[in-house]
């Protein structure tokens, strides 16, 4: 772990703008994020240019991140692509705490091997080396995945710039609106559609294992839940009760789903379903609106929305099930529960003086934080590492995605072309 | 929100309906029901009394009521809508109709999916206490989902706080 050295803040200043210029838009970050350098990575290949340029990679996701301030390649004194080649002076003289030097190799047609050191420049050692194998299509994971290592031998946090996010979009083509669910890259790159339709699709949600998602669906102007894989993109209706088939959220061991029944007389209330047997479990019987279920991480209890006592708060229940209790008590509005991965916090849709905002309350503290400042902020789901969430808000008429970390200090627009733009959902980290 | 409420209102719905004039009672001789409507409007006479067209009693009634924000009540303005529907889906016990509820964006999407339910839940029961058959009605919330106006205004939000009447055929 680097230690905060000192440094001339004229030097910090000026690099930060530089970064900020060639980089993505919109990172608010911390006050003072770590120099550090990415040096453009060298290539050993047949063609003139390697299939990706690795080292904007990183630096986009060290930048994105808000902790670091990576200084541009025209400000390097030297560009050495081999850890021996590394000059500490070069490097401490700007400030620069760590240093992250690479190459591509080509080893066959469409076979690479991506390597990487990491230098702290002021105690002048390697912190990690690490070597990997890719093809032109892999090579954006195995770029991220390097980020991931740095990261987390940087900060202590495991990184997250390996992981996807799961959106859906909603376009207006002539008189239709046309709804789509989104799988990209946790930076929004590398999207692609997995289903679309002219009715609504709502509340996506990851399988443990990151290869499937259950959603809702209108089609047929009826809601009914599917469980879709998403290499081979087969699907299948796991629940079309009469009435409303809702808020489908799946068990941390991946065997069942919470999800919310309404039928004929549309009184809203959580269950239980197993994938494999099909059956329903009803966990709550009250008249009022029961939804939003979610899992523990341990999977032993379930929290959802209730609006038993007036408006919506927060509720958890055994998910063997028995009485509820209340979380929430502050504030008329508390609503779709999302907990962190390591169970401390809880997220949720809060009504701050009237505007809807992303809040996080500490389980054990009991005390609510708002993190985003918008007027219509909704749908907030945790990172894997527990440290940033995502959630949708609104710029003009358009929903887009937006992060913060769990502390609140970093903040971030994720770009999107695709119109309005809601319900992300933040995938489990992945498994090489 | 209280079920006696409700029902009071339904009741007081049901009388109004039993005596009020508003809706004209279908009379066949110039009244194109269902599917016809409308499918010619050039009704040139022969017979020098200029032109005419069909109309249709569905016309006159209303297909979609607004609610207060955060409640599922049907507003007294709304009940007689609501009891001419009861009359035609009585008229002719094979038709059927489906209440799609809607909220406006503010909050949650499926907890609005929860607020759409509820007011489609609310125009049913008006409904049935009405006489209209349970397997004659269909809901469905869209919640959010479906908004009739596309802003982010107090009155985007009124417009957008909504059952629709949807006939099957």
């Amino acid at each position: 772990m680097l230690k905060n050295f000192k440094r001339s803040l004229i030097i910090v200043t000026l690099m930060s703008a530089q970064a900020n210029a060639e980089l993505v838009i919109d990172v608010q970050g911390i006050a003072q994020p770590t120099p550090v350098a990415i040096v453009p990575f060298g290539w050993e290949g047949s063609s003139t240019d390697m299939p990706l340029d690795v080292a904007a990679v990183i630096t986009s996701d060290l930048y994105r991140s808000g902790r670091f301030a990576p200084i541009a390649a025209n400000d390097m004194l030297q560009k050495p692509t081999d850890g021996s080649d590394v000059d500490f002076d070069d490097w401490t003289i700007l400030g620069v705490e760590a240093v992250v030097v690479g190459k591509v190799t080509q080893t066959g047609a469409n076979a690479y091997t991506l390597q990487f050191q990491l230098f702290d420049t002021f105690r002048r050692r390697q912190l990690v080396g690490y070597r990997m194998p890719a093809s032109s299509g892999t090579m954006r994971g195995a770029a991220h995945r390097a980020a991931d290592m740095i990261y987390e031998k940087l900060t202590g946090i495991k990184g997250v710039f390996g992981t996807k996010v799961a959106y859906v979009t909603a376009e207006q083509r002539g008189d239709e609106r046309l709804y789509s669910l989104i799988v990209s890259d946790q930076d929004g790159e590398n999207d692609y559609k997995i289903m679309e339709s002219k009715d609504p699709i709502m509340s996506p949600a990851w399988s443990p294992d990151s290869r499937q998602l259950a959603y809702v669906s209108f089609e047929g102007s009826k809601s009914s839940i599917f469980v879709q894989t998403l290499r081979s993109g087969n699907r299948f209706r796991i629940s079309n009760k009469p009435g409303i088939n809702g808020a489908p959220a799946f068990s941390p061991d991946g065997r069942k789903l919470v999800i919310t029944l309404g039928g004929v007389s549309g009184n809203l209330d959580i269950y239980v379903l197993d994938i494999t047997s099909r059956q329903t479990k009803r966990l709550t019987t009250h008249r009022a609106i029961d939804t939003e279920g979610t899992w523990s991480p341990d999977g032993r209890n379930i929290y959802f929305t209730s609006d038993r006592s007036g408006g919506p708060q927060v509720y958890r229940i055994s998910a063997n099930g028995g009485t509820p209790e209340r979380i929430t008590f502050e504030g008329s509005y508390n609503a779709r529960p999302r907990l962190s991965p390591d169970g401390t916090r809880l997220a949720m849709v809060h009504n701050d003086r009237g505007n809807f905002r992303i809040a996080v309350m500490n389980l054990e503290r009991r005390d609510l934080m708002v993190l985003s400042t918008g007027r219509q902020d909704e749908s907030p789901s945790f990172a894997p590492n527990s440290d940033i969430l995502i959630y949708a808000t609104r710029e003009g008429r358009d929903g887009v995605l937006e992060t913060v970390s769990a502390d609140g200090l970093i903040r971030q627009k994720m770009a999107s072309g695709r119109g309005d733009v809601r319900e992300p959902v933040w995938s489990p980290f992945p498994r090489f | 929100m209280s079920y006696y409420k409700i029902f009071a209102i339904a009741l007081l719905g049901a009388m109004l309906a039993g005596c009020q004039q508003t809706i004209p009672d279908p009379d066949p001789t110039d009244t194109t029901y269902g599917g016809d409507s409308g499918a010619d409007t050039s009704g040139a006479g022969t017979d020098g009394l200029g032109g005419g067209e069909f109309f249709d009693t569905e016309e006159q009634l209303g297909d979609v009521i607004y609610f207060d924000f955060d409640s599922s009540e049907v507003r007294p303005q709304d009940q007689d809508l609501v009891a001419g529907h009861a009359i035609r889906l009585n008229d002719s016990s094979f038709s059927s109709v489906r209440l799609e509820g809607h909220a406006d964006e503010r909050g949650s999407r499926e907890y609005n999916i929860g607020l759409g339910e509820r007011r489609a839940q609310a125009v049913r029961r008006i409904l049935m206490i009405q006489g209209v058959a349970g397997s004659q009605i269909q809901t469905v919330s869209f919640g959010e989902e479906r908004p009739q106006a596309m802003g982010s205004s107090e009155s985007d939000y009124a417009q957008n706080r909504r059952v629709e009447f949807v006939y099957s055929q």
